[in-house]
């Protein structure tokens, strides 16, 4: 990196590079050399040295730079971001809704804000309790039989599950070899099984987008441990087999693992218990409105049927006769109890918990059930005013989530990837791209139920503007965006194939 | 003179003197977009037909390739680990992913020619 101050990429017609308030910002380190200062500690004085040796050499180059300078750069970087509080968001299978502020003042509530993991339970009374209510929402809403909440996101918590699969298998007397996983299943569904040491077998998609249910039963084998689905699909289709699929898999000795990424279309209406899942994990980050991606740390608390209960992981809370307990070791859970060890320090991110908790509270259960279907109908509605400009691979009606596929780009010179560069200089978060992989140059949008018509109806016009603009051979249009933004198309290429992964001083002349 | 056969999961194998030279079809590359990485069996392992034997990655998925024939790795093409671009540049050649050593030549039966996996792609369109 040689270009500290040159930015050829964003052209402004001004002096500086900068555009009006949006301001060109070099590294902390291309900022500040060792000369400057920020602090200035007194230099010790008759201090015996005890590091034997071990004193630093060298220097350590760390930028030398006042607060106000650090500050600006941390502001001005975060003025860069996209997030769910300055626009519409609808990345498909992500459910980016709206992160209520009451969360947040709950969460930073003197007294539950300042705890501390160490302190002893007799003081922390009231955040156990604050715990144990989240998990009797989360087993209510599912109907399930056990729950844990120390996962610390999706993944984690699918982690959690096959783990929790595998225990159960073992002590069976055999841990058996196989995962299933529909092609339409999320991708951490099959990395999840792999580092279980699974071997993953996919399962086709039917033309309809769903299971193939003969597929499926020609796969299953006294091999196979459990069964990975994600319902709704990432086709943004209920599976509505779900429940052969379910009896097909306890039938073979195996455990059905729901991806609960989804659950937003199903919450407050459908009792996972019903489906005969025996776990699923709850993004908190999606469906209970907690910050998610940059904005913050996820949670992914699982649920598990009976059968998968006993084999939870370690820390749990539980309700003693001298208020609650934190059970922290085997001896702790009692003989029925099989814990198959411990997924994270501590008990996991309580003040996810909490936001959750807060949004579970305000929302109540009919607002859980009025929450998933204005999801799905906004989903329709978005399904409906695009279908006939873009391409949609499935008839509907969709769950929370409507897919297209680029069957509409066909021969204008504009890709899935350029018609989503185009969405950023309009203003807007584009939408999952080429995935599921089971359509050609996939558009998945999920718009949650947090948005407005209006907020709708502006993104429908601006996507039928930019295909009416494809099909009317514009495609330079397309091929020059983005734009507006501080960097123009970046080369994904190059970046994936040589990555700069770390800043390093420019080498001396 | 090597015959050359198709896989429905777009592979490529041509076989010369009980050798196959696999590699993904011109068509696979194009789905794919920029390859970015490829991930190469290790020589000497034994593959049965249908194993994934490889991974492709470029911008847009990473997808695995599937060995068309069982046999036993004899070769790999060091070349992708820092030119990983030869398989868009040159898919059905320089591009090549691995040699095989074929244990059952009969296998090759069940693969298409040049003209049924064309024929198979326009299909797909």
């Amino acid at each position: 990196m040689t270009e500290v101050h040159v930015f050829p990429s964003a052209p402004a017609g001004t002096v500086s590079g900068n555009r009006g308030l949006t301001v060109e910002e070099p590294l902390l380190f291309e900022m500040g050399g060792e000369a400057g200062c920020g602090v200035d500690l007194p230099e010790p004085r008759d201090v015996p040295d005890h590091l034997t040796g071990f004193a630093r050499k060298g220097r350590i180059g760390l930028p030398g730079l006042s607060e106000p300078q650090v500050v600006r750069h941390y502001t001005r970087l975060s003025q860069k971001n996209y997030s769910i509080d300055a626009g519409f968001y609808p990345l498909g299978s992500c459910t980016m809704k709206y992160n209520p502020r009451l969360n947040e003042k709950v969460a930073r509530t003197t007294g539950l804000g300042d705890l501390h993991p160490m302190q002893p339970v007799s003081t922390v009374q009231g955040a156990l309790e604050a715990i144990d209510a989240m998990a009797a929402w989360l087993l209510g809403l599912t109907g399930m039989a056990g729950v844990a909440m120390s996962p610390a996101a999706g993944a984690h918590g699918e982690l959690c599950g096959v783990m929790a699969i595998r225990a159960a298998q073992e002590a069976k007397g055999n841990p058996r070899k196989i995962i299933l996983v529909p092609e339409s299943a999320h991708g951490t569904n099959p990395a999840t099984a792999a580092l279980c040491g699974y071997s993953v077998v996919a399962i086709p998609a039917t033309a309809e987008g769903r299971v193939d249910i003969a597929a499926l039963k020609a796969k299953l084998s006294d091999d196979v441990a459990g069964l990975m689905l994600t319902n709704p699909n990432t086709c943004g289709l209920f599976e509505r087999e779900v429940r052969e699929i379910a009896d097909l898999v306890h039938a073979a000795g195996a455990f059905f693992y729901m991806d609960g990424a989804n659950f937003n279309a199903l919450i407050g209406r459908v009792k996972i218990a019903d489906l005969g899942a025996d776990a699923m994990h709850i993004n908190l980050h999606k469906t209970f409105s907690t910050p998610h991606g940059g904005g913050g740390p996820g949670a992914g608390p699982t649920v598990f049927s009976q059968a998968l209960a006993p084999f939870a992981p370690l820390p749990f809370v539980r309700r003693g006769d001298d208020g609650f307990e934190l059970v922290e070791t085997r001896a702790q859970a009692g003989a029925d109890a099989h814990p198959f060890g411990r997924m994270k320090g501590f008990h996991g991110q309580f003040g996810v918990m909490l936001r959750a908790l807060a949004y579970a509270m305000s929302l109540g259960k009919d607002g859980f059930r009025q929450a998933s279907g204005d999801a799905v109908l906004n989903a329709n509605y978005l399904l409906a005013r695009l279908k006939d400009v873009l391409s949609a691979p499935f008839e509907g009606p969709c769950m929370h989530e409507a897919l297209f596929d680029d069957g509409f780009l066909k021969d204008t010179g504009v890709t899935t990837l350029d018609l989503a560069k185009a969405l950023i200089d309009e203003g807007y978060h584009p939408m999952t791209m080429y995935f599921p992989l089971v359509v050609h140059g996939a558009l998945l949008m999920e718009p949650t139920e947090t948005e407005s018509k209006q907020t709708l109806d502006a993104f429908i016009d601006t996507v039928r503007a930019l295909a009416a603009k494809a099909k009317a051979g514009e495609a330079d249009f397309f091929h020059a965006a983005p734009r507006l933004t501080p960097r123009r198309r970046l080369d994904e290429t190059l970046a994936a194939r040589k990555p700069v992964l770390r800043w390093a001083p420019p080498k001396a002349e | 003179m090597a015959k050359l056969y198709f896989s429905e999961e777009h592979e490529w194998i041509s076989v010369e003197g009980g050798i196959g030279t696999v590699g993904i079809t011109e068509y696979a590359q194009e789905q794919l977009g920029d390859v970015v990485f490829v991930e190469l069996p290790e020589v000497g392992t034994a593959i049965e037909k249908g194993d994934d034997v490889a991974v492709v990655e470029s911008v847009k998925a990473a997808s695995e390739v599937y060995s068309p024939v069982s046999g036993e790795i004899v070769e790999i093409n060091e070349d992708l680990a820092d030119a990983p671009g030869q398989v868009n540049q040159s898919a059905e050649g320089d591009g090549w992913f691995f040699k095989i050593k074929l244990s059952d030549e009969s296998e090759l039966d069940d693969l298409m020619n040049r003209k049924d996996y064309d024929a198979f792609v326009e299909g797909l369109e």
